[in-house]
């Protein structure tokens, strides 16, 4: 149960990339990476993660601004939520993202949380946060996917064991524009794909994504592919502001006249990762983008939807947000 | 005609609060302050077996353990100090004391813990079942002189319900009036159906934290409450000592909402760990602990038959409630509620039958509108439903059932001091253009439909019997001693200034005298149940008349007479056949210092209340004493009533729902303080819109563990959330029972807003009653794809 009392540890701050790296490297699963601390105070005041040493990331410069590339833009992990929604190129080009960091959380939240800091967070689930001991937890059971358990934000598809989602709003855009993930350690770099930075609980039950402890996640990459594509993000939660999702969409869509030429399609809240509605992409592609194939595109995204006790209203939800997506 | 009531003005805390100087009880500190953080139960219900607290007091930094040994026991089904048989998660085992929390955290950690788990309930219907778990060892339910007992009901009151309604066993509680069967008879429309109301947390922005040191034999504690007075001989008694041997000070309160209004025990804490330690002792509560140990609404599983005749008036009300009271036995809510529809809708005929359960959740207690607030969001629904069948406006549905000065009020068929809630209807009608509105609520626009509804609510606003004291110096001022309590919403201050008035002083003149027991402060009722501006302005005014007459007996023993000869005009007090007589405050004052006995405070009314004469005694010749029991007479119950306007537009594909417009409308008596109630309308809806939409109270029940303990998780609104505008009005006819016309009215700003939202969903959905309240996102979007709803129909603590 919450304790509202952060255990000590030791605060260390680099400054420089190249230090923070050798620090993860030495602490490893002791160590975490701080960022703009929404989720990891979280989890430090409920004793719920107790490292050793806290590497706060706060000095790395280096991991701030948002740049123009050959072949796109580049974002550094440490950049605000704010900055993300503001910036001029990002609106200009990907404002998918911009409207995505925009839902994320409240304006607070967003001046302090970097765009790395969500992405990486932790999930939500109320049973896993409280602390018990399950699955996610390093124990042998998972108390929401129990019968009559209070799963109402938990996963439609792709559980095993763990029935927890992804809850990074900026993540569904990022997938969505074939965004790319500059991961960093003392022993050198490595560029993994959006699609395949997320971890499904059947490949490790213990990580939301691919990163290993000595790991960090220094940019994002979003090449141009995407640009001047009709975008459309939309997330439900029961408040407007300073809620999680129940269910987001986002997509990505390049037309001729009404002919629908290439389309990614991400929604989150439903899974425990970003779940890209790849079957759904074909079957649009090449039809007229209207309401009949959005309906279309709607129905085949739900199905094989496995919901829990209480979160079956995630299906429609999910048909009418994929829907609305398709129809623009 | 009073100078200062009705008029906007600066209250004297608000400067604190907006340059941070206020202090709040974890804002003190002290040399050689030690700090207490709390063992709380990880089990609903268990009992201690074993304490091992050898590592523990190894521990560098910790001073010490205060174990539930060492605090009185309460009796019954009772929040407890500490505890050896928690009875929720959260509730406080033991308490240790340290140089820092941090050390003191660490040092409960290393306490071993045995607890032995025992049966649980969180869902009272389950208590209720034959051989169903209770909440107690002793049983599942509290009876009036009796303590907890053992209620369950038979198999054949279970089987006796349809699928979905509400069984209805034994009552604990019953009332009813007029004939029943015969309002029944020959209705044109009768609705009978089965409802269920979360409990909802306070989320009061401050924790429940307090302070406390001994000194000279008296036990100081600065704490969190809403009140000031009424709070002094309910903390004596948890620490045990005497009233007057404790110091007590709550000059600000970040919110309490009905959680506050009087002593609980955890404040007691601090007190017994400093007396055992020899140092001051903080405990400051988290935010996550708010949530456990703080309180909640009682919910209910309920089921009400109403009975309209052909032009909407109600004949008949059958209401049953079971309400869940938590691990304390809660409050009165459920026969508040039951006394809120004989007045809001004013049934020829009703009966009220109520069970109050106990279950292994947090405490229950008032949570503003308590009750009133609960069955307005169940009912009102009902009403537009009806309206719809019977072919009725909305408004004019609540007009025709609409108390008046004539309605009675409850079992005892009271009479009320003043009713206008028909005017509040008509006044907000023409100001939220409802004709207008209504002729577009219900179109659609893609997947958003807008909807445009009304809803009403009820508290009881007023008391009487309670002392005033005021005080004029030798340099002219006059302090007013307000023991009220500072719950946030300034009605301290405005009432303050009917003494002010009466006196026909200037407001600069003036000073309030509060927050701190030592400083001589009256036997008030606590800040809450929206009595305020009623009882307030009462003892202030009563207070200020003997001011008053004491100054014009002091002018007559000055310059001859009797004390009518004289009157009183810019501070002076003169005689009115020449006005040359006359005498200034300040020097009447000097001269009741030197007249002495009544003049001075060295004698008091028999009839003040113990606390009042000490705090007399405690200014003694420092001026002219004003001081009297309100005994104005009070003929019946003053109802506080208020109505919502509200436009939405509800997304059916998403279950978002906008807030477009909303008004509020009170029945609140004379206007005391203009932007205090355009502040309290507008907080009230927001709070409203939350407990009919966003909040979430949740207990899993196999494990009996809370899944909301944060904000993030509790889903109270946010300023994001609700329109940046909204309206108000207040129909502002004056109440006969009070000097100034005031009645109290806090309270069914949330009820009427909730309600208003609500039927606005309804609305939107053709006019489909969900049966439960908050109407969370997964609700309206299961209704509107026809898919079932998650919670079966009376489920509890599952949204």
């Amino acid at each position: 149960m919450m304790k509202d009392m952060i255990p000590g540890f030791e605060l260390i701050q680099p400054s420089s990339v190249e230090g923070a790296l050798n620090l993860l490297e030495e602490y490893r699963e002791d160590g975490w990476a701080l960022a703009g601390g929404m989720d990891s105070l979280g989890w430090f005041k409920n004793r719920g993660k107790r490292p050793a040493a806290v590497i706060d990331l706060e000095g790395l410069d280096a991991l701030r601004g948002i740049d123009e590339t050959s072949n796109g833009i580049e974002i550094g992990a440490l950049t605000t939520l704010t900055e993300v929604e503001r910036n001029p190129l990002i609106r200009e080009r990907f404002s998918l993202l911009s409207e995505a960091a925009s839902k994320v959380a409240s304006p607070q939240i967003r001046n302090a949380g970097t765009l790395g800091g969500n992405l990486c967070q932790d999930t939500r689930c109320w049973y896993y946060r409280y602390g018990v001991s399950c699955y996610r937890a390093g124990g042998n059971t998972c108390y929401a996917g129990a019968t009559e358990a209070l799963n109402r934000e938990h996963a439609i598809f792709g559980a095993n064991r763990c029935v927890a989602v992804s809850p990074s709003d900026t993540a569904i855009a990022l997938v969505a524009l074939d965004a790319e993930m500059v991961v960093r350690n003392s022993s050198g770099e490595r560029v993994i794909k959006a699609d395949s930075f997320f971890m499904e609980p059947a490949v490790d039950i213990m990580r939301m994504t691919v990163l290993n402890p000595e790991d960090l996640l220094i940019k994002v990459r979003i090449p141009n592919t995407w640009n001047g594509a009709d975008f459309y993000f939309e997330k439900a939660s029961d408040r407007g502001s300073w809620d999680f999702s129940l269910v987001s969409v986002a997509s990505a869509i390049k037309s001729t006249g009404d002919r629908i030429d290439d389309a990614r399609i991400v929604c989150g809240a439903v899974q425990c990762i970003p779940r890209r509605l790849q079957e759904v992409e074909t079957m649009i592609r090449g039809q007229i983008r209207n309401e009949d194939t959005a309906a279309q595109a709607g129905s085949m995204a739900v199905q094989g939807a496995e919901p829990l006790d209480y979160n079956h209203f995630k299906i429609p939800l999910m048909e009418n947000l994929v829907k609305r997506a398709v129809r623009g | 005609m009073p100078e200062l009531l009705g008029k906007d003005f600066i209250p004297p805390d608000i400067r604190g609060k907006v340059t941070g100087a206020a202090k709040y009880a974890e804002d003190f500190r002290m040399d050689g302050l030690v700090y207490c953080r709390l063992l709380t139960s990880p089990m609903p219900h268990a009992r201690v077996r074993n304490i091992d607290l050898t590592e523990a007091l190894r521990m560098a930094g910790v001073v010490d353990v205060l174990t539930a040994d060492e605090v009185p026991e309460q009796p019954g089904a009772a929040t407890n100090i500490l505890t050896n048989e928690p009875h929720f998660v959260g509730e406080p085992i033991l308490a240790v004391a340290a140089v820092d929390e941090t050390t003191a955290q660490n040092a409960i950690e290393a306490i071993r813990l045995d607890l032995e788990p025992l049966p649980f309930c969180v869902d009272p219907l389950e208590s209720l079942r034959p051989g169903g778990p209770n909440a107690y060892l002793e049983g599942n339910t509290v009876v009036p002189r009796q303590g907890v007992q053992e209620l369950k009901w038979s198999t054949e009151d279970f089987e006796a319900a349809e699928e979905g309604q509400l069984p209805m066993g034994e009552p604990g509680a019953e009332w009813s009036y007029g004939d029943l069967e015969a309002g029944f008879s020959g209705t044109a429309l009768t609705l009978d159906e089965t409802f269920v109301t979360a409990s909802h947390s306070h989320h009061s922005m401050e924790p429940r934290t307090a302070l406390a040191y001994w000194e000279n034999g008296k036990c100081h504690v600065r704490g969190s409450t809403q009140s000031q007075s009424f709070v002094v001989p309910g903390l004596a008694n948890y620490i045990g000592i005497e009233p007057e041997n404790l110091v007590y000070v709550a000059e600000y309160c970040g919110g309490g909402f009905g959680s506050k209004g009087s002593a609980y025990p955890c404040m007691a804490i601090p007190a017994y760990m400093s007396k055992k330690t020899g140092r001051p002792v903080l405990m400051r509560i988290s935010r996550a602990e708010e949530y456990y140990l703080g309180s909640a609404r009682p919910g209910f599983q309920g089921r009400i038959k109403m009975g309209f005749q052909e032009d909407g008036q109600i004949s008949a009300v059958d209401l049953y409630i079971v309400q869940e009271s938590g691990s304390n036995g809660g409050g009165g809510d459920m026969g508040a509620a039951a006394s809120a529809v004989s007045i809001v809708y004013t049934p020829l005929a009703m009966r009220y039958r109520g069970i109050s359960v106990l279950t292994n959740t947090p405490p229950r207690g008032a949570q503003r509108g308590p009750g009133q607030n609960q069955i307005a969001m169940a009912v009102e629904p009902l009403l537009d439903k009806a309206a719809r069948q019977l072919g009725i406006d909305l408004v004019a549905i609540r007009r025709i059932n609409a108390p008046t000065n004539d309605s009675r009020y409850g079992a005892s068929r009271q009479p009320v001091t003043s009713a206008h809630l028909r005017d509040a209807l008509d006044m907000g009608a023409e100001q939220f253009a409802w004709q207008e509105r209504r002729a577009r609520s219900g179109q659609r626009n893609g997947s958003k439909i807008r909807a445009t509804a009304v809803g009403q609510a009820f508290h009881s606003a007023g008391a009487s019997g309670f002392d005033g004291l005021v005080r004029i110096t030798p340099d002219g001022v006059l302090h007013i001693h307000s023991g009220v309590g500072n719950l946030g919403t300034y009605s301290y201050a405005s009432t303050s200034r009917v003494a002010a008035d009466a006196l026909k002083y200037d407001w600069d003149n003036c000073q309030i005298v509060r927050g701190d027991s030592s400083l001589g402060l009256p036997w008030n009722l606590g800040q809450f149940g929206s009595n305020t501006s009623f009882t307030m302005t009462r003892t202030n005014y009563a207070a200020a008349m003997d001011a008053l007459r004491k100054l014009k007996e002091i002018a007559a023993i000055e310059f001859g007479g009797s004390a009518e000869d004289y009157d009183i005009s810019g501070e002076n007090v003169f005689s009115k056949s020449n006005p040359s007589r006359r005498m200034s405050y300040a020097r009447a004052a000097q001269k009741a210092i030197e007249l002495g006995g009544a003049y001075s405070g060295h004698t008091v009314p028999d009839d003040i209340n113990p606390m009042t004469a000490r705090a007399v005694a405690s200014v003694v010749d420092t001026g002219l004493i004003g001081v009297a029991r309100d005994n104005m007479g009070q003929s019946g119950m003053v109802p506080a009533l208020a109505a919502g306007f509200i436009e939405i537009e509800l997304d059916v594909e998403t279950g978002k729902v906008e807030i477009i417009d909303y008004l509020g409308v009170a029945d609140c008596g004379t206007v005391n303080h203009p932007q205090g109630l355009a502040t309290q309308i507008k907080g009230g809806a927001v709070m409203g819109f939350g407990m009919a939409l966003t909040e979430r109270h949740l207990y899993d029940d196999v494990w009996g563990l809370p899944g909301s303990v944060g904000l993030y998780q509790a889903k109270p609104p946010s300023y994001l959330d609700v329109p940046s505008e909204m309206g108000w009005a207040a129909v502002n006819i004056a109440d006969p029972e009070n000097p100034v016309g005031s009645k109290g009215i806090g309270e069914p700003l949330m009820g009427c807003s909730a309600a208003a939202l609500l039927c606005a969903i309804s609305e939107a959905l053709e006019g489909h009653y969900f049966n439960r309240t908050p109407v969370v996102t997964d609700m309206i979007v299961n209704a509107y794809s026809g898919q079932p709803q998650s919670h079966t129909p009376l489920q509890v603590n599952t949204q």
